[in-house]
């Protein structure tokens, strides 16, 4: 490895683990963490049902992981300001400044999300039981959003010096995936009903994060209800693995183009 | 007097066999070396024993009471050229056969075993392979079909014939048989009384048991899986079916259970498992569900139209993507103490049954019925969204569709 990449590596290294260690200092992690952990435990408390159980969850990990992930991300963004600026002053490169952030927020989000879930339902016999696939597919798409929201929260606050509009963009960001993306698809689909639809419908299911992790989730809980409809389209995707493989390799993409977005901003931004 | 007759005459041919029938031999070193040969040789209650080897023979003809009995499990190949056997006389046993090869034709439905207009026979222990179709009852009364085989490899539904067919009987019993890779696994036709029990009906083209303009059968502990389309009872009355199991009948024109025009009939105990529709109900009347599971279905219950005072009540409801779906705004049916696992309400004074009601129609099944590419929404939280506003207050779904009494545990 020639010596100037290596040292850019180190280095986003060093930052990731100093965001890392911060965050876990910081108590919002646990915060976090603990939050999950409650989540995990109430919810197989009052189904006493691991497969009732993972449906419930999902419902929840579409909806609160992007949220907690994007108000996590712009805030942690703005609070560390000043020693970002810091590091700027020093001979350092900018993308592993910034890289080393993100990823440090992200993996300790994740982390918080994998052990905060995976503990009460390992506890209540995960392994013994045959829903672990579908939890472990949670589990994946969780950690997906979570990479995908902060880097996208990275975006809007690097984007933004004004901390009011970076926090409102945030959560605009998500309340448009979360709920306004899916009622005008929804009305989009009933104008034009009377037009084969099917291709539109997956295609507009990837522009959209939430949607994709859902149709991902959709694959193992649904099959049989989505098998429902008639259409080659349809059935090529979601009754074979296509489904599968274009999901992730969206999910994938998804996460890569904000990152390169952040690396690419972040050197021609004027601080 | 019916249900004395059959064990009676039973009794009597075994002792006809052993008292007075005597015993042919048939194989390729005795004196008798075709089945033909031997019926033919034969008198009334005499024993065909069919020794192990290959017989190259079709239509057979057994026009007298005979048994025909197959050691060690004797082949007989039809060569693809046409029936292979033909019962026409009352009291025949057929018992441990090994039969190939079926003629298939367009304008004949020829079967590997017929029975024509007899009384009291007993079909047993029978392997079919390679058929077109298998075994076919004829305006035929008061025999079993116990304990047979029958795997087929048919592929389109125009040039494939039925595992089990029975036609304009009366008082059959169907028993353990394992029927798969044919058209219809069990087909009945005008056929009253009939009695079909511990069989499993697997990978059929089309259904794994059909029933038309059939009265007062019984089918029950049966196991469907992955047929083309489950079962489907059309056109009778009085069915009672019970601890059946329906599992993975998966595709567009798929279900568990097809009802159609039935009426005064008894689903109970059974198992809808992974079906794309659990069951699909129109035009059936007073129905009686009850006991019934209903697992990971996309639909556990879709209500097409003219279906009236049915009852649907223990049922459990567990994880399907639709609980009900109905298609208009009357609702004439009872839905009472199931349980659903989408229930969200409570029991304050617990009494075991929740004290709100629970609403299993989804506005959004009303949208998936009108625009179906919405169905890439399931489970989104928008829908969600709109589903809370139409369960606090119902426009488009009936008002009266409720479980009052909902069960805050699974019933057992």
């Amino acid at each position: 490895m020639p010596l100037r990449l290596y040292q850019h590596k180190q280095l986003m290294l060093k930052i990731l683990k100093y965001s890392f260690y911060d965050l876990m200092r910081s108590r919002w992690s646990y915060v976090y963490f603990l939050f999950y952990l409650a989540l995990g435990f109430v919810l197989l408390f009052l189904n006493n049902d691991l497969s009732k159980a993972v449906i419930t969850l999902m419902n929840v990990i579409i909806v609160l992981v992007p949220l907690i992930s994007t108000i996590f991300g712009v805030m942690y963004f703005y609070n560390s300001k000043e020693f970002t600026e810091l590091l700027l002053a020093q001979p350092l490169k900018r993308s592993s400044i910034f890289l080393g952030q993100y990823l440090g927020v992200a993996s300790s989000l994740t982390m918080s999300l994998i052990f905060g879930l995976g503990i009460p339902f390992v506890l209540y016999g995960l392994f013994r039981s045959d829903t672990i696939w579908d939890f472990s597919l949670l589990l994946i798409t969780g950690a997906f959003l979570t990479l995908i929201f902060t880097a996208l929260a990275f975006n809007i606050a690097l984007s933004n010096e004004n901390k009011i509009k970076g926090f409102g963009y945030a959560v605009l960001l998500w309340l448009f995936l979360a709920v306004i993306y899916d009622g005008l698809f929804l009305l989009s689909l009933i104008v034009f009903e009377d037009y084969p639809l099917d291709s539109y419908s997956l295609v507009a299911t990837m522009f959209n994060p939430i949607d994709l992790s859902r149709t991902l989730i959709l694959l193992k809980l649904d099959i049989s209800a989505l098998l429902g409809y008639t259409g080659a389209v349809f059935k090529s995707f979601f009754g074979t693995n296509l489904g599968l493989l274009v999901s992730i390799a969206m999910l994938l993409i998804w996460t890569i183009l904000p990152i390169w977005r952040l690396a690419y901003k972040s050197k021609r931004k004027d601080f | 007097m019916i249900v004395f007759k059959l064990p009676l005459t039973v009794f009597i041919l075994f002792m006809g066999a052993s008292l007075w029938g005597k015993t042919i031999e048939v194989c390729s070193s005795c004196k008798v070396k075709s089945i033909k040969e031997g019926v033919a040789l034969a008198t009334d209650f005499d024993t065909l024993l069919v020794k192990k080897g290959t017989y190259r023979e079709f239509n057979i003809v057994i026009d007298k009471p005979l048994t025909l009995m197959g050691e060690e499990f004797p082949v007989i190949d039809g060569e693809d050229q046409g029936e292979i056997i033909t019962i026409t006389s009352d009291n025949v046993t057929v018992d441990g056969l090994f039969i190939i090869n079926v003629g298939t034709s367009y304008t004949s439905d020829y079967a590997a075993i017929r029975v024509v207009k007899s009384k009291n026979f007993l079909i047993q222990n029978v392997v079919l392979e390679k058929l077109f179709f298998g075994i076919y009852l004829e305006k035929s009364q008061n025999g079993r079909v116990y304990h047979n085989n029958i795997v087929g490899d048919a592929v389109e539904e125009f040039n494939s014939g039925n595992g089990i067919q029975l036609w304009y009987c009366q008082n059959i019993e169907v028993d353990q048989n394992i029927v798969q890779h044919v058209r219809d696994g069990i087909y009945l036709e005008f056929s009253d009384n009939i009695t079909i029990k511990n069989n499993t009906s697997s990978n059929n083209v089309r259904y794994g048991l059909h029933f038309m303009f059939s009265n007062d059968d019984i089918y029950e502990n049966n196991h469907f899986e992955n047929n083309g389309a489950g079962v489907a009872v059309m056109f009778s009355k009085k069915i009672r079916m019970l601890n059946n199991v329906f599992r993975k009948n998966w595709g567009t024109a798929s279900f568990g259970l097809l009802l159609k025009e039935i009426n005064d009939a008894e689903i109970s105990g059974n198992t809808f498992e992974e079906n794309t529709i659990g069951i699909n109900i129109e035009g059936s009347n007073r129905i009686a569900y009850e006991n019934n599971g209903f697992i990971k279905n996309g639909w556990a219950i879709k209500v097409r139209g003219a279906c009236y005072t049915n009852s649907f009540r223990n049922n459990n409801f567990l994880y399907n993507s639709f609980d009900i779906s109905y298609n208009s705004k009357l609702n004439d049916n009872v839905f009472e103490k199931n349980y659903w696992s989408n229930y969200t309400g409570y029991d304050l004074d617990k009494d075991g049954i929740g004290d709100v009601p629970y609403r299993p129609v989804k506005l959004f099944s009303y949208i998936v019925n009108r625009t179906p590419e919405t169905i890439v929404l399931l489970r989104s939280l928008f829908m969600d969204i709109i589903d809370f506003s139409e369960k606090v207050s119902p426009v488009f779904t009936p008002d009266n569709l409720l479980d009052a009494m909902p069960l805050m545990k699974k019933s057992e």
